[in-house]
């Protein structure tokens, strides 16, 4: 017989999660639709956990609790660095979805079109982990490993994404694009967070979505960027910069298109962000 | 035990923790209110309040309502009340199945914004799909409902009534999987994993004794004839096959579960064999291809042509000539309620009530199926949450009939979302490929062309398509010479049938882009150029028909103003490109050379009511109000006076089939011959003559000539067997003669004519498209309802927007509704309605047919206005990003 648990201390759910065979629920948004009438296997779903709706200042950062919402991520005031998580809070499915999807679910799920990785790339997000263990603390590239693939353990649950203070200089801008104008499961998606000095980038952050296993940074088109001014963008991001990349054909678009699409999108958050 | 507040009650339920919230709602509680689309969060059909926010019931765990307030669609809130009223007044609803959600969507909405905005609307309502309405009228209604409706309401022929079952569909409807008969067994279908496969059962007897398991049912089990079909002569499809399998998602065996027991399929005892199958036309056309029925040489079901003067010749002689090729993918109905319904013995007599478009013709095919006189089998036609063609043919009526007709419980069956996409039909895929040409002044000469319909594993309404096109493919021009031929080919893939339209949308897509190139090699202006050769009263169509009350002229002058407006608009170029296309569109409404009556039986009832007995199925596009609105305008009576009773086949006459865009012009026709037979008799009784004013009050008929009154109290007069005192039935069958080889005749008794002008920006360096407005000028003979009216023209847009730019089935890959994308409230512009009135004689006060036509344009005026902004020439639609970006850059080469 399946088990349901919804723990009220996250002791409770590490002591859980350490007997094994458990399966971590939070909003339910990718759960679900997967799903026959009821979630197969045993359960605990941790949006009673208390605090890990919340967002809270950490250093000169900030911290997100995995079980915060879409909705929680858009509606409140967060530094211009973090604009661009804020745009893609806001283009996650339906409000009914950015209403109890939530952002761990999104990184544990790790679709490589999930919406939230490329504005977390680019202010160097790190996830907490924990188990019965104790903590650990991964970068989130690191964490991501490809597609639906991460560093989690099964006894461990993702409770923390943690923005280090120097995440959040400048402003970021996050561009998706598909065929439709709401629910869109992207083409293609980019956030670029850029840093201004002089009218010329000073420094930039661009990650690139739905084009690789998992969202990528793409270090060659950065570097390319420093010292750059509105008019030198586009010329300064090839293709040639964007081999990292490794779309794919599918019934939303073909690889080379995306490859077409995400260095005019790269353009676009740049141009964005940089006003 | 989990417990909550549902709407200002305290309620419990011993549901699972991870039951989802729909099921707590539904099966638990008795609250149907909350409607189910997709259980995947895709079309948000589900949506209800929690704790004051909207969210997808289907992906709430049970567990997680515990202590919370939810409110659903049958709160009594009195905002809620408002959106109710304004839903009611804009025809926000049609079909009803995506309005509880769409209410609830707006209610957390203008909890937070009370004034919103139409981006706000569309912000918050973007989490619900609709099929129908193509949400003009709903971001209207949720932007409008501050204030409380005023007084009176609208009567009469022409007037904006509003829909008579709106009530109804704005307080959450009764749909098939919305009736429960007590003790139901709940039926599920094995379905084939593959496009074909032979299959063999294991140990059926030990999987029909597990706990919970009522019956066990294969094709052995079908007493009757086992092939049903829309086109009787063509019956080919089985209702449940038996080895092999020539479709993923046919079904091959049947579960009964007892009620209560969780329907559990795992491990049914059976085992595959793949076979090779046939996933396109080509290569079921290729020699050698193995045969899907052996009946059909070739794999070819039918081919359809018809041959007028000498084309070829004609082409020739033309001053200009332009060849193209167009290419369309399996398009799905994608209607938000998945096929549903129950059914039970009333004596000896097999009741079904499902959704259905055809309540008469579901009752003869599953008789068949069920070795049933058509007399023991009744059919009650539930709400239709959309059907747009798939609902003509049987889908689980045949099943839960054999459920039920073997163990003589009721039973109830309602089809997962992949469940529906898998084993409904589709719109044909379709190759079309030919010649147009004109002469140096630009008049039409003649059209060459061959087109190849996909359609799948079995006939359904693949002979229609195939003689639809070639009789309109000259789409509503002067065509002297006509060599047109089209062909249907079965595959493997998902059965092609009946999708608005009937192949002609397809066709359009290619003659209406080939005339621009047309017009452009001329000189023409392309608005002029179609003027130029619209069709006029006298002239003959491609089937030698002389044509009376054309109004496609009308309706392509109509858009004069707008065209040259939106030409200079255009011209105003940034870096997006704009584009301006226009296209036309007519059909033939009723049957194609095929009889196709409609009956309708309208009495006066002693408690002084006028009963409307009309079988016409209202599939949300308003039958049961336009009916009304005619048959109360012929009587002389307020369709206040009304009550509708039907469609179910034990009480109402046949009014055919809601296909065809035939309910308006056929059933109207049949309702004003039966009203006004009633209006005789009535006036009968008085010895009254025609001008004679009907009232009624109470059980009294007051019948008023000059200063002298009657009063006649009905109470007085004797019942007849249906229990009124003066009934009238009346019939009526669309004249139409039968089509010779060469396809001349007169396929259709009245045609309707529409034209749309699409504008549109292209971002040129990403492929997208944004639409900005579409006006739409249709002729639709008689406006019995505007408001009706604008609603088809928006959501047949809303279905060509989609076929244009975002939809295509792939079997096996787009079984659900994020997949298979179609358009949201945010990919619909503001539309323009111009209603254009030529009367038809042969239409009920001149009306003629409207909901097909409203989607034919759509596409191929998109397509030319992307042509316009960029040259990019779209010869495959959905015209995806990818696609357009592609075409912009050939049409950039040198």
């Amino acid at each position: 017989m399946p088990s349901y648990a919804r723990p009220h201390t996250l002791d409770q759910a590490l002591d859980l999660l350490a007997q094994g065979g458990h399966r971590i629920l939070a909003g339910g948004t990718d759960l679900y639709p997967a799903a026959e009438a009821q979630l197969a296997g045993n359960i605990i779903d941790i949006t009673a956990l208390p605090g890990l709706d919340a967002i809270t200042a950490e250093g000169g950062g900030f911290r997100i609790g995995a079980c915060a919402t879409w909705t929680t991520l858009a509606d409140v005031p967060l530094p211009p660095a973090a604009y661009a998580l804020q745009q893609a809070a806001r283009q996650v499915g339906g409000r009914q979805i950015q209403n109890v999807g939530t952002i761990g679910g999104n990184l544990c799920n790790a679709s490589p079109a999930a919406d939230g990785v490329p504005p977390l790339l680019v202010m160097g997000a790190e996830v907490t982990l924990a188990s019965a263990g104790g903590l650990r603390r991964v970068a989130l590239n690191d964490f991501l490993i490809g597609p639906r693939q991460t560093a989690r353990r099964a006894d461990e649950v993702l409770i923390w994404v943690h923005i280090p203070e120097s995440g959040l200089a400048g402003r970021s801008a996050f561009v998706k694009l598909g065929a439709r104008a709401y629910l869109v499961i992207s083409i293609a998606m980019v956030a670029a967070r850029v840093v201004m000095a002089d009218d010329k980038i000073a420094s930039v952050a661009i990650a690139v979505g739905a084009c690789s296993g998992a969202a990528l940074r793409l270090d060659g088109i950065e570097r390319g960027l420093i010292g750059a001014s509105a008019s030198d963008i586009s010329d300064l991001v090839t293709s040639q910069r964007l081999a990292a990349l490794a779309p794919i054909d599918d019934i939303r678009a073909t690889a080379a298109y995306r490859l077409d699409a995400a260095a005019e999108l790269i353009c676009r958050a740049v141009a964005e962000a940089m006003q | 035990m989990i417990r909550f507040m549902l709407n200002d009650a305290f309620v419990a339920a011993s549901a699972a923790p991870t039951a989802r919230l729909t099921d707590v709602l539904r099966e638990h509680l008795g609250a149907r209110g909350t409607k189910v689309g997709c259980d995947a969060g895709d079309c948000g059909a589900c949506t209800v309040l929690m704790d004051g926010a909207q969210v997808c019931a289907c992906l709430i765990p049970a567990a997680r309502a515990e202590g919370a307030v939810i409110e659903t669609i049958e709160s009594a809130a009195s905002d809620l009340a408002l959106l109710q009223a304004a839903f009611l007044r804009h025809g926000a609803a049609q079909c009803g199945i995506c309005t509880p959600g769409m209410l609830m969507a707006a209610t957390d909405l203008r909890r937070r914004i009370p004034h919103p905005t139409e981006a706000e609307a569309m912000d918050a309502l973007g989490g619900v799909l609709c099929r129908c309405t193509g949400y003009r009228k709903i971001i209207a209604a949720v932007c409008d409902a501050t204030n409380p409706p005023d007084g009176a309401a609208q009567n009469g022929l022409g007037a904006p009534v509003v829909r008579l079952d709106g009530r109804a569909k704005v307080t959450g409807d009764s749909f098939g999987a919305d009736h429960v008969p007590h003790g139901a067994l709940t039926v599920r279908a094995i379905r084939c994993p593959h496009h074909h496969a032979a299959f063999r059962f294991g140990d059926l007897a030990t999987f029909a004794a597990r706990p919970g398991i009522a019956a066990v049912f294969t094709a052995g089990d079908i007493p009757g004839r086992n092939a049903f079909g829309v086109i009787p002569p063509f019956a080919d499809q089985p209702a449940i096959a038996s080895s092999p399998a020539r479709f993923q998602g046919e079904c091959v065996a049947l579960v009964a579960f007892e009620p209560e027991t969780d329907p559990d399929l795992t491990d049914f005892p059976i085992s595959w064999q793949l076979l090779p199958s046939l996933m396109t036309p080509a290569e079921a056309e290729a020699d050698g291809a193995p045969l899907l029925h052996p009946s059909r040489p070739g794999n070819r079901l039918i081919e359809g042509r018809v041959v007028k003067g000498n084309a070829a010749s004609a082409l020739s002689a033309s001053a200009h000539v332009v060849q193209g090729s167009m290419q369309t993918g399996f398009v799905e109905h994608a209607y938000i309620e998945p096929e549903a319904g129950s059914a039970w013995m009333d004596g000896d007599t097999l009741t079904i009530r499902a959704c259905t478009q055809a309540p008469v013709m579901d009752r003869d095919d599953t008789a068949l199926i069920l070795g049933l006189p058509p007399v023991r089998v009744r059919i009650i036609a539930s709400a239709v949450g959309g059907g747009f063609g798939s609902k003509l043919d049987v889908s689980l009526q045949p099943l839960i009939g054999l459920v039920t007709l073997k163990t003589g419980r009721p039973s109830r069956m309602t089809y997962s979302r992949s469940e529906s996409m898998t084993s409904t039909t589709k719109r044909h895929p379709s190759e079309i490929i030919g010649r147009i040409g004109c002469d140096a002044t630009g008049r039409i000469t003649g059209v060459e062309v061959e087109g190849r319909f996909d359609t799948g594993a079995y006939s359904s309404w693949g002979p229609t398509v195939a003689n639809r096109v070639p009789v309109h493919i000259s789409g509503p021009y002067r065509t002297p010479h006509i060599h047109a031929r089209a062909r249907a080919i079965h595959t493997n893939g998902p059965v092609s049938g009946a999708f608005r339209g009937f192949g002609v949308p397809q066709a359009a897509l290619w003659q209406e882009t080939l005339y621009d190139r047309l017009a452009e090699k001329v000189g023409l202006d392309r608005l002029e150029f179609r003027i130029l050769n619209a069709l006029q009263d006298g002239d003959a169509s491609a089937t030698g028909q002389i044509l009376q009350a054309v109004g496609i002229g009308p309706c392509l002058s109509a858009l004069r103003p707008h065209w040259a407006r939106a030409l200079v608009d255009a011209a105003a170029n940034g870096t997006r490109k704009r584009g301006v296309g226009v296209a036309s569109c007519w059909y033939g409404c009723g049957n194609t050379s095929l009889p196709n009556p409609s009956t309708i039986r309208i009495a006066l009832s002693p408690q002084g009511r006028v009963v409307l007995n009309q079988g016409a199925t209202d599939i949300g596009q308003g039958s049961n109000t336009v009916i009304a609105q005619i048959a109360a305008e012929a009587l002389g009576l307020p369709l206040s006076a009304f009550t509708l009773i039907g469609p179910d086949t034990s009480l109402t006459p046949d009014a055919g089939k809601t296909s065809a865009s035939r309910q308006t012009f056929v059933s109207g026709r049949a309702a004003k011959a039966a009203a006004e037979g009633l209006r005789a008799g009535i006036l009968r009784l008085a010895n009254a003559g025609d001008q004679a004013i009907l009232s009624l009050e109470g059980a009294t008929l007051h019948i008023t000539e000059g200063s002298t009154t009657h009063a006649i109290f009905l109470a007085a007069l004797a019942a007849d067997a249906h229990g009124n005192v003066v009934t009238h039935q009346s019939t009526y069958d669309p004249p139409t003669t039968a089509l010779d080889a060469d396809g001349q005749g007169k396929p259709y008794a009245l045609y309707g004519y529409g034209a749309q002008m699409v504008e549109l920006e292209v971002d040129p360096t990403l492929g997208t498209i944004r639409l900005l407005k579409i006006t739409a000028a249709h002729d639709l003979g008689r406006v019995i309802n505007p408001q009706l009216a604008t609603g088809q023209i928006e959501g047949g847009i809303a279905q060509g927007i989609g076929l244009a730019l975002m939809e295509e089935y792939i079997p096996g890959r787009t079984a659900n509704l994020h997949d298979y994308l179609i358009p949201t409230i945010g990919d619909v512009p503001p539309i323009e309605s111009l209603l254009i009135e030529v009367p038809d004689p042969e239409g009920p006060y001149g009306a003629k047919g409207l909901g097909e036509h409203v989607l034919i344009p759509t596409a191929p005026a998109i397509l030319n206005a992307i042509r316009h902004a960029t040259g990019a020439e779209i010869t495959r639609v959905p015209a995806l990003p990818h696609r357009v970006l592609d075409a912009i850059r050939k049409a950039q080469k040198p």
